[in-house]
């Protein structure tokens, strides 16, 4: 099934909260929403879920446009929130029969879901325990679990990851990837980089509520301004006398210091690094520590934005 | 069945086995109400024969006179059940009046029999001045040890020895409690009153808890699955009614083992009564959830109310008690009617006929708040 947010707008009082986004989610492809902290990932999410109106725009599944309350096409929805919300005293299997409940779930056929998607989460064995006795990423693969029991086509994840140890992402990663090869349609909000990198087939990436690109990862790192980035580290920071000349060697894009830490922007960086360390030394500067690396989402957003993701 | 059926009866059953599961918050809202109310019921039970012990006011007196009359006065205020007398100097009766230790204190003129037998027989010469100090905090002290003192005085006073007739009250007065029920049960007053209290309190707990919900993110799931606002918000109406009436029928079955409080009405009538309450108690709360933004000024503002609601209902003290106007005033109330309804179906003993005004102004409180509630109930997710 298709997702389609068409020309979504909402405002909270004076402030506008999303302008004007649209994009489509595929069947089978994970569709990541990227931005900081209160880009309007959160509502963008809640008017997909048909959980606030939006002013203006709507929201369709396929050809069905998406209403509230008890509209059928919710049906064709799960929603796992950024907040864990489970019924902490209860033992995750009740908190799985509550949630089938809620879409009419009942004898064989929930007893039959429960026991897919605690095996899909590998919590079958902590099915009696309270949510409250988990670790942390056990609660996050209970949130996801009840959100899959009525087998929506169209999977929301609102920051599923939040708050969770490497090892137990990888296992909501994995999980996820699963959904969409059987043919989901998932969307996955984050401001982390790291996850649309590693998740998504196609980025959206939000800032003030506006979509400022939306592309495969391929695409958004081939609109990069730079390919590459060097970082030198030196006991003392180059002057300014320094700074210009390497400023002005073939290749190099965008010098910036940072304390006593040098970042040279260079689109071939075998040509422009071996020139960078040698006029530096040249001026008596020793390099201490050199790293280098592809240009990522990061250095996208940044060349849209004028601000890093992690400074937002 | 339906899948909205079955959405309800999920959402009911999650509040109640949430009730059911924290042992220590049921234990608490079951026991709260029986251990104050049993308090109360020992404090308003009747004095004398089957009840508490009479507690003797303390009332001094002071004889200025020292005639054979205020001697047999003071001789039959010290044989009354009620009084307990210490013959003081004026100045040490204020005193001890002043401090509290004293309820009152009756002072005796010089010449009170001479004075006091002339003006009765009609030979002239002013009436004596018995000086009566009370205490202020006290008022009810008042009226009773004069009525006592004019009692003690007048059958001394027309005995033969001071005034030659013979009967000295032509009458007697023949108690008689009037209740259709047994006899006069205080605790069913406190367990009703209290049981309205603390039910009402769960009620705010029930309204806190939504807006809870509302902040930690359950909320958000429910509304993402396809149930209207009808179901949300009557599932949780639903849910905090069936808790009210298990709290309330456990209260009840202790106050009939351990306080022989008996619906010596209508069992029907009491059954209405108490389900149109538990109703008012889950509409009471839904209306907080929806009025309420944040969860401790809400839950400040909600306590507040409910104490001044159970306090004008007569739950804390019988309403009968209360100033006219104030009473006609607690009609108004929700807490009165329930008070009165399940005083009038257990110890007032009265017919089902009776539970049918509280029942029905107490739905009608619970439909108004339900109004609010909807009314003012945000959807929208922001």
């Amino acid at each position: 099934m298709h997702l389609i947010a068409d020309r979504l707008h909402k405002k909270f009082g004076a402030i506008t909260a999303v302008a004007d986004v649209s994009f489509t989610a595929e069947p089978g492809k994970i569709l990541g929403l990227l931005g900081p902290n209160g880009a309007g990932k959160s509502t963008t999410i809640s008017m997909l879920a048909g959980l606030t109106t939006p002013h203006s725009g709507k929201v369709q599944i396929d050809s069905a446009t998406l209403g509230t309350g008890a509209h059928p096409t919710k049906r064709k929805l799960g929603l796992v929130t950024q907040e864990i919300a489970l019924l902490e005293e209860l033992p995750a299997r009740m908190n799985l029969e509550f949630f089938g409940g809620l879409y009419g779930l009942t004898g064989a056929a929930l007893r039959a879901r429960i026991a897919a998607v605690l095996e899909l989460t590998s919590l079958s064995d902590r099915a009696r325990d309270p949510p409250n006795t988990f670790s942390g990423g056990m609660r996050r693969r209970l949130n996801i679990a009840c959100a899959l029991l009525h087998e929506p086509q169209i999977l929301l994840l609102d920051e599923p990851t939040v708050g969770v140890d490497p090892q137990s992402r990888n296992a909501i990663f994995e999980t996820i990837e699963v959904l969409a090869g059987q043919g989901r349609t998932v969307v996955y909000t984050t401001h982390y980089m790291e996850e649309v990198e590693r998740l998504c087939d196609r980025i959206v990436i939000v800032d003030h509520g506006r979509v400022l690109a939306n592309d495969s990862l391929s695409g958004l790192l081939a609109s990069a301004p730079v390919g590459n980035k060097l970082t030198l580290k030196y006991d003392v920071a180059p002057d300014a006398a320094a700074l210009a000349e390497i400023r002005n060697l073939p290749g190099v894009v965008q010098v910036d210091l940072s304390g006593t830490e040098v970042s040279v922007s260079a689109n071939d960086l075998g040509t422009a690094a071996p020139r960078v360390l040698e006029r530096l030394a040249a001026r008596g500067f020793s390099c201490q520590e050199l790293t280098s690396r592809r240009a990522n989402l990061e250095d996208v957003f940044l060349a849209l934005t004028g601000r890093t993701l992690r400074d937002t | 069945m339906s899948a909205t059926f079955t959405a309800f009866r999920a959402l009911v059953r999650k509040d109640i086995q949430l009730f059911l599961r924290d042992r220590r918050a049921m234990v608490i809202s079951v026991l709260t109400p029986i251990v104050v109310a049993a308090f109360f019921g020992f404090l308003f039970a009747p004095t004398g024969s089957g009840g508490n012990p009479v507690s003797r006011m303390k009332v001094g007196i002071t004889d200025l006179d020292h005639s054979a009359l205020t001697k047999a006065v003071l001789e039959s205020l010290n044989q009354d059940a009620a009084l307990d007398i210490q013959e003081l100097p004026e100045d040490q009766a204020l005193q001890l009046v002043r401090s509290g230790k004293l309820r009152a204190a009756i002072v005796f003129p010089a010449d009170f029999e001479a004075a006091a037998t002339g003006a009765l027989v009609g030979t002239g010469g002013p009436m004596p001045d018995v000086k009566l100090l009370y205490d202020p905090s006290q008022s009810m002290i008042r009226p009773m040890v004069a009525g006592l003192l004019s009692q003690h005085v007048m059958q001394r006073l027309s005995r033969p020895a001071f005034i030659g007739t013979a009967k000295p009250i032509p009458f007697n007065v023949d108690n008689v409690a009037v209740t259709s029920g047994p006899r006069y049960n205080s605790y069913a007053h406190s367990f009703a009153g209290m049981s309205i209290q603390f039910i009402l309190f769960m009620g705010i707990d029930a309204g806190i808890a939504l807006l809870l919900m509302r902040q930690e993110g359950m909320w958000r799931r429910l509304r993402a699955a396809p149930l209207s606002g009808a179901v949300l918000l009557g599932s949780r109406v639903a849910g905090t009614t069936l808790i009210a009436v298990m709290i309330l029928a456990v209260v009840y079955l202790v106050a009939r083992v351990a306080f022989d409080v008996r619906i010596a009405g209508s069992v029907p009538g009491f059954a209405m009564v108490a389900c149109a309450f538990a109703l008012l108690a889950a509409t009471t709360g839904l209306m907080i959830a929806s009025l309420g933004r944040s969860v401790g000024a809400t839950r400040g503002v909600a306590m507040f109310s409910v104490l001044i609601l159970v306090m004008l209902g007569g739950a804390w003290v019988p309403s009968f008690l209360f100033p006219e106007w104030l009473q006609h005033v607690t009609e108004f109330t929700p807490t009165r009617w329930a008070v009165d309804g399940l005083d009038a179906m257990t110890w007032r003993g009265l017919p089902l006929q009776s539970a049918y005004a509280p029942t029905a102004i107490l739905v009608g409180w619970s439909a108004l708040f339900a109004l609010i509630a909807v009314w003012r109930f945000n959807w929208e997710d922001n």
